[in-house]
């Protein structure tokens, strides 16, 4: 037998032990945790500060002479005269009116380079809502050409070799020239948020992508929802266990780990060579974003009614509810908070998918606006990597403005679904 | 050993009514093996509802052995018994809750005023609005007062009007005894209320759908004796209109709410009798071993 002091001095020893292990374990954690904020850090400012310069665009003051001759080649001021002009011209005489001393074909065109073609359009556009601008001079502010920008935002500096850098120096010079002047300056980009896509990355914008993963999300969640729910609720509340129910059961959990390439080899070989839908439809895409969804909706609604204490049923049952009653008046009000939040961290994921886009073909190049399920379209992730593809330096910021979008909606719908949790829930 | 001129009547079910003699080498350690019959009597004159050999499998195990128990208007009938006994698994097939339970399979003949209520075409709603059942552990809605009393008569269109369910609604509570305390916040949670005040609402709850039986689960087991004295008090005079069967921990509880008492014993219901007659003068070794606190 050990005496009292004996044992006392043993347990103390262990105690040390035991505190030691306990604070190293603490510090692992604060470690951990630190890892994890430290590289979220570094993703969004590297992110941010790539991308917050797409929200910001170069114009060009022009003073813009819209000579007949160019405007309406065949003399008459008929509409369809009006829309034969050329009206790049018109820009780019404009131009040439600051700097007179430049002559020159090759000089001229280097000049001319720094407009947008998106000018002439811009141009073009104004005459057309009020054909009075003929044969008058106005102010208007253009879109420069996207080196120009680039140089307007220090990305393209002297401190580049000349043969190596998309602008001369004589090109440098001018817009030096118009910055000083004040007809070169950075305005608000409203263009990125109203264009769709475009090879000129000045004109590039996420309208498009973002009407089209709308169209995609809304499809996902219309089918989505109404059928994990109904499958979650018939699952737990109706089906009895039985071989097949594990069966589906097992099934359902190895679906929602299916890599999501493999949904998009699906949706092409039925939806669209079995089905005949049309391709780079957001129909389509909603269709196979829906398959993968699906199990990550039916296994949180599942949880959800699982949540639901079984007294709440057995009192319901006890005066005399249906097994449909006990469902619509307490088991579905109670796990709804729970079904709605997996919904929509299922709904984000949909949103942030690329893979499957690609399969369907969501991944052209689509410039108009989708109107509708059936029109051609991408998506926002999709439209990230190809920008992520294209050579142009100005498409690196684009690529970060839109990540930027596409982070700023998944905040916006974890924030909601963290919102409805605390909202929505109910103690019993 | 006595025997009560009671028991020697004879029953309209046979043998059932007549006296068991206890083996003399049963007792506390080798109940297990016996095969019993129940002493006392099991039936009564007019019963509202009886049970005849009802047996019960929960899967492989035999939870409920060849049980029969009439149970008769106006009176209180007390299940006592060691835990694991089948005094719960019993009550909850006098209203098919059992139903719920997968692997269940019960047999025997069960009838609610002569009909069978295990029969296919005995509609389970219909059973469960004629026999009530009020839960171990108060499982009030998490919805206000007002709407857990109301949600019964609601969904059987009890009520043809607001103002008929607000009678309703309020003749329950008083009944449960629970007006005067809730009668300023019906439409607060009832999930707000105490422990002892939750079981009145669900006692409530279940008399406003005006069952004629009433189940009672242990109902006083999650309260403190204040409040148990209230469900008591209750308990009685509910008797007046509803037939209740209470299974219940409490032997003096037992002893001071019902009429007559069961006794169960792993499965078997081993004596019946009048509630007096049971606590002072059981027919079987068991039951006495039970009620002196021996075992249990």
């Amino acid at each position: 037998m050990r005496s009292a002091q004996q044992t006392m001095a043993l347990v103390e020893r262990s105690i040390k032990r035991r505190r030691r292990a306990e604070s190293r374990f603490r510090w692992y954690g604060r470690l951990a945790v630190f890892l994890g904020i430290f590289f979220v850090v570094v993703l969004f400012a590297n992110i941010i500060g790539k991308g917050y310069g797409s929200f910001r665009q170069s114009y060009i003051r022009l003073e813009v002479g819209y000579d007949p001759a160019l405007v309406e080649p065949d003399g008459s001021a008929s509409a369809q005269s009006l829309a034969q002009g050329d009206y790049q011209a018109v820009a780019r005489a404009a131009l040439r009116a600051l700097f007179p001393e430049v002559e020159g074909r090759a000089n001229l065109k280097q000049l001319d380079a720094l407009l947008s073609d998106d000018a002439g359009y811009a141009l073009q556009k104004r005459v057309t809502n009020d054909p009075g601008l003929v044969g008058k001079t106005e102010s208007v502010w253009v879109l420069a050409r996207d080196n120009t920008d680039m140089a307007m935002k220090g990305r393209i500096t002297r401190a580049e070799n000349e043969e190596g850098r998309p602008l001369s120096d004589r090109q440098l010079d001018w817009i030096e020239a118009l910055k000083a002047k004040g007809l070169l300056e950075l305005r608000f980009n409203s263009g990125f948020f109203t264009n769709g896509d475009s090879r000129e990355p000045e004109q590039a914008g996420i309208r498009g992508a973002v009407a089209g993963s709308l169209f995609t999300l809304l499809i996902t969640l219309l089918l989505s929802f109404p059928i994990g729910v109904a499958a979650a609720i018939y699952l737990e509340e109706f089906a009895k266990r039985s071989r097949w129910t594990d069966l589906i059961e097992v099934n359902i959990n190895n679906l929602a780990a299916v890599p999501s390439i493999v949904f998009g080899l699906l949706g092409l070989a039925v939806f669209i060579n079995i089905f005949g839908l049309p391709r780079s439809a957001p129909l389509v895409g909603g269709l196979v974003l829906t398959l993968m969804t699906l199990p990550t909706i039916i296994i949180a609604s599942r949880a959800a009614i699982k949540a639901v204490p079984p007294s709440i049923r057995e009192a319901a049952l006890g005066i005399g509810a249906s097994s449909m009653q006990v469902v619509t008046h307490h088991v579905l009000p109670l796990a709804l908070p729970g079904m709605l939040t997996g919904t929509i961290i299922g709904m984000a994921r949909a949103l942030g998918e690329t893979a499957p886009l690609l399969m369907i073909g969501m991944v052209a190049f689509v410039v108009n606006v989708p109107g509708g399920f059936t029109d051609p379209a991408t998506a926002l992730p999709v439209q990230v990597y190809l920008w992520a593809d294209s050579p142009e330096r100005a498409f690196v910021e684009r690529t970060s403005g839109a990540i930027m979008v596409l982070l700023a909606f998944l905040l916006v719908m974890n924030g909601a679904a963290v919102f409805l949790r605390q909202r929505l829930e109910r103690r019993w | 050993m006595v025997i009560e001129i009671e028991t020697l009547r004879p029953d309209l079910s046979g043998n059932l009514g007549e006296p068991m003699t206890a083996p003399e080498s049963l007792t506390a350690t080798d109940k297990t093996t016996v095969a019993h019959k129940t002493a006392g009597r099991v039936s009564v004159d007019d019963p509202i509802m009886s049970a005849r050999q009802v047996n019960v499998y929960y899967g492989d195990k035999h939870a409920i052995k060849d049980v029969s128990l009439d149970i008769a208007r106006n009176e209180v009938v007390a299940m006592i018994g060691p835990s694991g006994c089948g005094k719960s698994t019993f009550l909850r097939c006098l209203n098919r809750m059992n139903d719920t339970i997968e692997n269940c399979r019960v047999a025997g003949d069960i009838t609610l005023d002569g009909q069978d209520i295990y029969d296919r075409k005995q509609d389970v709603v219909q059973l469960r609005a004629r026999v009530g059942i009020v839960f171990q552990k108060p499982n009030p809605f998490p919805k206000s007062i007002y709407e857990n009393v109301a949600y019964g008569p609601r969904i059987h269109g009890l009520a043809a009007d607001r103002v008929e369910l607000d009678e309703l609604v309020q003749t329950s509570l008083q009944r449960a005894g629970l007006w005067e305390e809730v009668k300023d916040r019906l439409n607060q949670p009832g999930t707000g209320l105490s422990g002892g005040q939750q079981q009145r609402l669900c006692i409530a709850r279940t008399i406003a759908v005006n069952p004629e039986v009433i189940l009672m689960d242990e109902p006083c087991s999650a309260l403190d004796p204040i409040a148990s004295a209230k469900i008591e008090d209750l308990i009685d005079e509910l008797r007046g209109n509803y037939a209740i069967v209470i299974v219940t921990h409490n032997m003096q509880q037992a002893a001071r709410v019902s009429q007559r008492t069961a006794y169960f014993h792993l499965g078997d219901l081993i004596e019946v009798g009048p509630t007096d007659r049971i606590f002072t003068n059981p027919l079987q070794r068991l039951t006495e071993d039970y009620i002196t606190g021996r075992f249990g």
